[in-house]
């Protein structure tokens, strides 16, 4: 048997960060080919029937504002976790983290509040099935995303405040979803 | 000895303290692991599993074919034969095998203690092997593409966006484990290059398979409800049916290719020159990657042969750049590995040969993977009238049989390290040289078949095709025999009592460094890497010092 010189104990090489970035990639390559479908269907019904939300159907767009600029919100919340861990800081940390999963739930009523609103039928021909795929693949990702906070918040309140990758991680992930929540509103709520 | 004592039996039990004759714990024990070795073990059997049942599959297509008219099997299950064929091939049995052995190597080889991750990599094969069974309850129950029940398709989709979901999950588990569990000193151009390839496979499929998840998001939706945007269950594969066709298929076979740049240096006992290059060429294979992204399969070029001139150039560049991009880059990459393959294995300056059958049968798949993919650039010239015959689904069983060759001689390599036992190498030859065999009558005469027009499906008119028919059941039926011998062998390997040894292959890399079979946590010290081939490091002084002693 040869025999190998032993290293040090190996460096933290952040670990859950590179796998938060491989997360977010992959999250961005389901939406951003569930919108390009999307755009490609609608460009087929337009020219085939001249219209793609269905008639007597309304997308509202106040809810969806609220939930772009929300948006603004949970990053701030997200790099604020980031900046208060960084230093050891841990009432603003997990005020942070709070505060991060309270805008969270507020996106995920928000689209509730869109689906009561508009009133369609997952039934009700190609839009409404795509319009609840493409959303309800979204609300799943926000669900994700408030459970991250959730653990990230408990492991800094259980005592591993040393951990700020988890913290960085977690922002980068709201920083995903931010982007992906962006390119939803663009192509679905605004050019619908 | 940087390594820790193990036996057989501490590493089977996996996570928990069992008895050996326990026999409730020792299952338990698989099912709950997340040593990377077992994870990687259950990937392997089940795809073994898998590939037992799409070969036999292919048997039953290939009678079927034995007289283009006649009908041999019931005619109510063969859009489901022809479902279970192509799902078969890639989800059963290509992925699942090099996700094996990507799951149970790379992190020995990067002398890591546990893959990154290690509960999502178990999980993931878990939803996989879930996915699996729901996609084969559906096909049985009358769903697939063109099944006659409804709920049986939705199954079918679901079950087929739980594999896409269980695999994507293992392979961020890989590609993680390779970004940042490397030992001390392996930089990136350091880490072996079947662990490079692993890392291009798992990015790709962490690109391409979300793709495939939010199309059949759509699908599952649509069909159950309205049907009128994705054409009900017939646009199943119009719209995901570049998965399990080329070139998305080149980017899982991507590990297979890296066996041969790993296996070459072990034969020839010397160092891999121009490593650039070879990451290059394993990389530019990646690029298949792009056919799945934009969810694309065939990247037409639609010319005449009257109208090869100059003609509309602009058109034609538009026509050429895809076509080239998405086809002729994969096949550029394998050429760069053959030639640092070549390169590695020229005589002269020390190079000794030490035969390997794990290196044959990875030559060998090399071999059919390249033949898969020049066939491929074929294939999407309209000029030649390929396109809807036998002719893609020719280059879809080079590629997979290939990589199912070269996923075999990584189980041959790595047997020492997953269960502490050599399977024989005089019994393995043979096998080598029947599956060669059997991918070549399996896949070759479909490509002449192609070119005589032989429809895709089973059924055609014309009685000069039945010969290449006949030829190309023989063909999977040696494949068949392939598989069960070398099941067989495996199942024989693991009741060895023999001592391995720790490095039976007189390697070159961090996994061998360790005792066989190796410990639940692999290394007790994460060694120190100064080169690309660390254990040879070690030999070469430990050589010196022994000269110099004299």
């Amino acid at each position: 048997m040869h025999a190998l010189p032993a290293a040090p104990a190996p460096a933290p090489q952040r670990q859950v960060l590179v796998g938060a970035s491989l997360a977010v990639v992959a999250m961005v390559m389901l939406t951003g080919s569930m919108l390009a479908v999307w755009a490609l269907q609608r460009r087929e019904a337009i020219d085939s029937t001249g219209s793609w939300v269905p008639d007597g159907t309304t997308v509202p767009e106040v809810p969806t504002n609220v939930i772009l600029i929300a948006f603004v919100g949970i990053c701030v919340f997200g790099q604020w976790a980031v900046w208060s861990a960084k230093r050891n800081d841990r009432p603003h940390t997990v005020l942070a983290l709070g505060c991060t999963a309270l805008v969270a739930l507020l996106v995920i009523n928000a689209q509730a509040f869109v689906y009561h609103r508009m009133g369609l039928g997952v039934g009700d021909g190609t839009y409404a099935a795509m319009f609840y795929a493409i959303t309800g693949m979204f609300m799943l990702l926000m669900i994700i995303g408030l459970l991250f906070t959730v653990v990230a918040a408990f492991r800094y309140i259980g005592g591993r405040s040393g951990d700020q990758e988890i913290i960085v991680s977690h922002a980068i992930y709201w920083y995903g979803m931010s982007a992906i929540f962006a390119a939803i509103w663009f192509l679905v709520y605004v050019t619908k | 000895m940087t390594t820790i004592e193990s036996s057989p039996e501490a590493v089977a039990t996996g996570d928990l303290d069992v008895d050996a004759g326990d026999a409730v714990g020792a299952v338990t024990g698989i099912f709950t692991s997340t040593d990377h070795k077992v994870t990687g073990r259950l990937y392997l059997a089940g795809g073994l599993l898998g590939l037992i049942a799409t070969v036999t599959i292919n048997v039953l297509i290939a009678i079927e074919r034995l007289d283009g008219t006649d009908v041999v099997l019931d005619v109510e299950v063969l859009p489901q034969i022809i479902d279970a064929q192509y799902v078969g091939l890639v989800f059963a049995t290509l992925l699942p095998l090099v996700m094996a052995a990507c799951v149970y190597a790379v992190p020995l080889q990067l002398g890591a203690r546990s893959i990154a991750f290690p509960r999502l990599a178990s999980s993931g094969f878990w939803m996989w092997f879930g996915g699996l069974v729901l996609t084969t309850i559906a096909l049985i129950g009358n769903g697939g593409s063109l099944g006659g029940d409804a709920d049986a398709v939705d199954l079918f989709i679901a079950g087929m966006g739980l594999m896409a979901v269980g695999i994507t999950a293992t392979a961020g588990a890989v590609a993680t484990s390779i970004l940042t569990t490397r030992a001390p000193g392996m930089t990136m151009r350091r880490i072996p290059p079947f662990s490079w390839s692993a890392l291009v496979f798992s990015l790709g499929v962490i690109l391409v398979m979300p793709v495939l998840v939010g199309t059949l998001a759509y699908l599952f939706l649509d069909h159950r409800n309205a049907r009128t945007g994705f054409g009900g269950n017939e646009g199943i594969f119009v719209w995901v049916g570049w998965i399990v066709t080329q070139p998305v298929t080149f980017l899982f076979a991507i590990p297979a290719v890296g066996m041969l740049a790993e296996l070459t240096p072990v034969v020839f006992g010397r160092r891999t020159p121009v490593r650039g290059i070879l990451f290059s060429g394993l990389a530019l294979i990646g690029v298949a990657a792009l056919a799945g992204v934009t969810q694309q399969n065939i990247q037409n070029l639609p010319w005449a042969g009257s109208q090869l001139n100059v003609d509309d150039l602009e058109t034609k560049v538009r026509d050429l750049v895809p076509f080239l991009l998405f086809n002729a880059l994969p096949v550029l990459g394998m050429l760069l590995v053959l030639l640092v393959v070549l390169q590695t294995a020229r005589p002269g300056d020390g190079s000794r040969f030490k035969f390997s059958p794990a290196a044959l049968f990875a030559f060998f798949g090399f071999g059919m993977i390249l033949v898969g993919m020049l066939g491929n650039m074929l294939h999407a010239a309209d000029d030649l009238g390929l396109q809807g015959t036998v002719f893609e689904e020719a280059t879809l069983v080079y590629v997979v049989y290939g990589a199912v060759l070269a996923a075999m001689g990584a189980t041959i390599h790595w047997a020492p390290k997953l269960w502490g036992a050599k399977i024989d190498t005089g019994k393995v030859l043979p096998l080598a040289l029947l599956g060669l065999t059997g991918t070549i009558l399996a896949a070759f005469p479909m490509y002449i078949a192609g070119f005589l027009d032989q429809p895709a499906g089973v059924s055609y008119v014309d009685d000069d095709l039945a010969i290449w028919n006949i030829i190309a059941l023989v063909g999977h039926a040696f494949m068949s025999l392939t598989v069960l011998g070398f099941v067989g062998l495996l199942l024989l390997s693991t009741r060895h009592d023999e001592a391995v040894g720790d490095d039976p292959w007189d390697a070159q890399t961090l996994e061998w460094a360790t005792t066989s079979p190796a410990p639940r946590d692999n290394f007790v010290d994460v060694p120190v890497v100064h080169s690309a081939e660390p254990l040879l490091d070690l030999k070469t002084a430990s050589t010196s010092n022994d000269g110099s002693n004299a």
